[in-house]
């Protein structure tokens, strides 16, 4: 998995990006609740979903590939599904010839069913983060009262994150630096590498430990009293209303019209 | 250059609406536990404090050390953030870590993110944490015990978050049991030793440099009720993954369930504590389902942490 550092935010002007992000996050979440539910195997929902998050991204103005481009990172993960196929019990579509392994046509149903979901689901996520700050991310949450020290917390790591992750990339570069590799000679061993390794974590473990000392001091020289306050603000307008409702509309009709 | 060590995210889609439900449910239960009982243990400082340590797992997860044929060996950090915070903060610095790894970067899902939580903070952070106490107090105090205990609780952690990991494929019919079981804990055993090496790695420079960070450690909350937290999440575990299987829908573990045939006994208990398993007066047969899994699930784990905590109570008392 690889890990994009510049900021997940993708700015642009469109009517995505000046929803509330309360309407984005439960949204967001719906979708992906819908795609779970969704039978396996009930084609055209899955087809209507995956319109819907296209006109999503349309509205966006991030270009029609934008999300499709960076969702591939669930691909690694498809190996864990891989055997549905040949455990599936049901009528046989095809052997694999020399091994008597059979293909099962539920079994393909359920793994493509499977594939579909979490494509549409990390697009789902993937537009989320591009269309939406941080911050207002965690506002949202907190607006829907997730533990408030729980979400006060991840926006403290998201602040230091990169700093953090800076200074264990110093770390990796200073350890290259002194690692030049003598041809013929034979490296050392894994377990003295693993050592060095630990001892890095550990101190950059120290370091965070002394920052947040020096975080902690800086706050209350400034008031900090326990609570975290934030200028964030939001409003639903009658157009967040208006596309909650709609975007419900349309996650809920397909499902019920799959009942009957 | 960044690469996420363990395939354990687990990403939206590969696991059913009613298992991951229960995990969301159990995830809240046990995080709302933790900011409790670490509001106590660190006051006006845990927000900082767990924030920037939250940031440093983030970071450490991407140190990694060359293994072999290009691959390498990394950190989860779950047992490192139990050995030195003690569980219940280790709790919630990986679920910050991990709900940042999932809003921001995607990486592991939404719906299914509680599993997510529990398979990669709370269980490798109470199963390391515990592995770790036990062990030194059969080794006793010495540097060596406590490199064999962190050792030990750092590769049964990874192993433990790995089946876990399975078991939630199994019952959601995503992978059947009888592959994904040693699929997963084989592959762990080997990511489990990176784990495990580096994990030492860190706790010997800590013993050498800040003896008084690990002395730290070992005083947090969570220390005696770390073994029952363990057991009553295997229990909320097992039932989670038992239940779907009382919705008819036919999947690989229920074969193997019903070749080894501890289906039926399996069920029994939770037949008795759910008639019909279903709850009465909700129509629609997947809400009844998951209602029920729900339910039992809170009793089950309630039970669970209610005998640990009354023999927590009464082993402090009888000191």
């Amino acid at each position: 998995m690889h890990y994009d550092l510049t900021d997940q935010y993708h700015h642009r002007s469109s009517p995505i990006h000046h929803l509330d992000p309360r309407v984005k996050v439960v949204v967001t979440f719906l979708y992906i609740l819908a795609l779970s539910i969704t039978p396996e195997g009930t084609w055209w929902i899955f087809g209507f979903f995956l319109a819907l998050i296209l006109v999503a991204v349309w509205l966006t103005h991030l270009g029609l590939v934008f999300t499709i481009r960076r969702s591939f990172i669930v691909l690694p993960f498809l190996l864990a599904a891989v055997a549905v196929p040949f455990t599936t019990p049901g009528s046989i579509l095809l052997r694999v010839p020399g091994l008597g392994w059979t293909v099962s046509e539920p079994g393909v149903v359920r793994f493509v069913s499977i594939l579909i979901r979490s494509w549409l689901a990390v697009q789902a996520a993937i537009l989320l983060t591009a269309t939406t700050r941080f911050p207002d991310l965690l506002w949202a949450l907190g607006a829907f009262r997730f533990p408030k020290p729980l979400v006060s917390t991840i926006s403290f790591m998201y602040r230091y994150l990169f700093v953090l992750v800076d200074e264990a990339l110093r770390m990796m570069r200073a350890r290259a630096a002194r690692s030049a590799q003598v041809p013929g000679r034979s490296r050392p061993s894994i377990r003295w590498q693993g050592r060095v390794a630990g001892s890095m974590v550990g101190s950059l473990f120290l370091r965070a430990l002394a920052r947040s000392e020096r975080v902690y001091a800086a706050m209350l020289a400034r008031g900090y009293d326990g609570h975290m306050r934030s200028l964030i603000r939001f409003r639903m307008t009658n157009l967040d209303w208006l596309i909650f409702v709609l975007a419900v509309l349309f996650l809920v009709t397909p499902l019920i019209l799959s009942l009957r | 250059m960044w690469f996420a060590p363990y395939a354990l995210h687990i990403p939206d889609g590969f696991l059913s609406t009613a298992v991951s439900t229960v995990g969301w449910l159990v995830a809240l239960i046990v995080i709302g536990i933790a900011i409790r009982l670490t509001r106590h243990q660190l006051g006006e400082r845990q927000i900082p404090l767990m924030g920037l340590l939250a940031a440093f797992i983030f970071a450490a997860q991407a140190i990694n050390f060359p293994v072999a044929a290009g691959t390498s060996g990394h950190l989860l950090g779950g047992t490192l953030a139990a050995i030195v915070m003690g569980p219940w903060a280790a709790t919630l610095i990986m679920t910050a870590v991990i709900a940042t790894q999932g809003l921001l970067f995607q990486d592991g899902g939404l719906l299914v993110m509680g599993w997510n939580i529990l398979n990669m903070g709370v269980f490798t952070a109470f199963t390391g944490y515990a592995v770790y106490v036990l062990m030194r107090r059969l080794m006793g105090e010495g540097a060596r015990s406590r490199f064999v205990a962190a050792f030990v609780g750092a590769w049964l952690s990874v192993e433990v978050g790995a089946i876990a990991t399975a078991f939630e494929l199994a019952a959601s019919g995503t992978s059947p049991l009888s592959l994904g079981l040693p699929a997963m804990a084989s592959v762990h055993a080997l990511i489990g030793l990176g784990e495990a090496i580096i994990t030492t790695g860190a706790i010997a420079l800590l013993r050498a440099s800040r003896p008084k960070v690990l002395e730290a450690g070992e005083t947090a909350p969570g220390r005696k009720g770390a073994s029952f937290v363990v057991v009553g999440l295997m229990v909320a575990l097992v039932v989670a993954i038992l239940s779907p299987l009382a919705s008819g829908s036919p999947d690989g573990l229920e074969a193997v369930a019903e070749r080894e045939g501890f289906l039926n006994r399996a069920l029994d208990p939770l037949f008795e504590l759910l008639p019909d398993y279903s709850v009465p007066f909700v129509l629609n047969e997947a809400v009844t389902t998951i209602l029920a899994v729900v339910l039992g699930t809170v009793i089950v784990f309630g039970v669970a942490w209610a005998i640990g905590r009354a023999t927590i109570r009464k082993e402090t008392v009888g000191e």
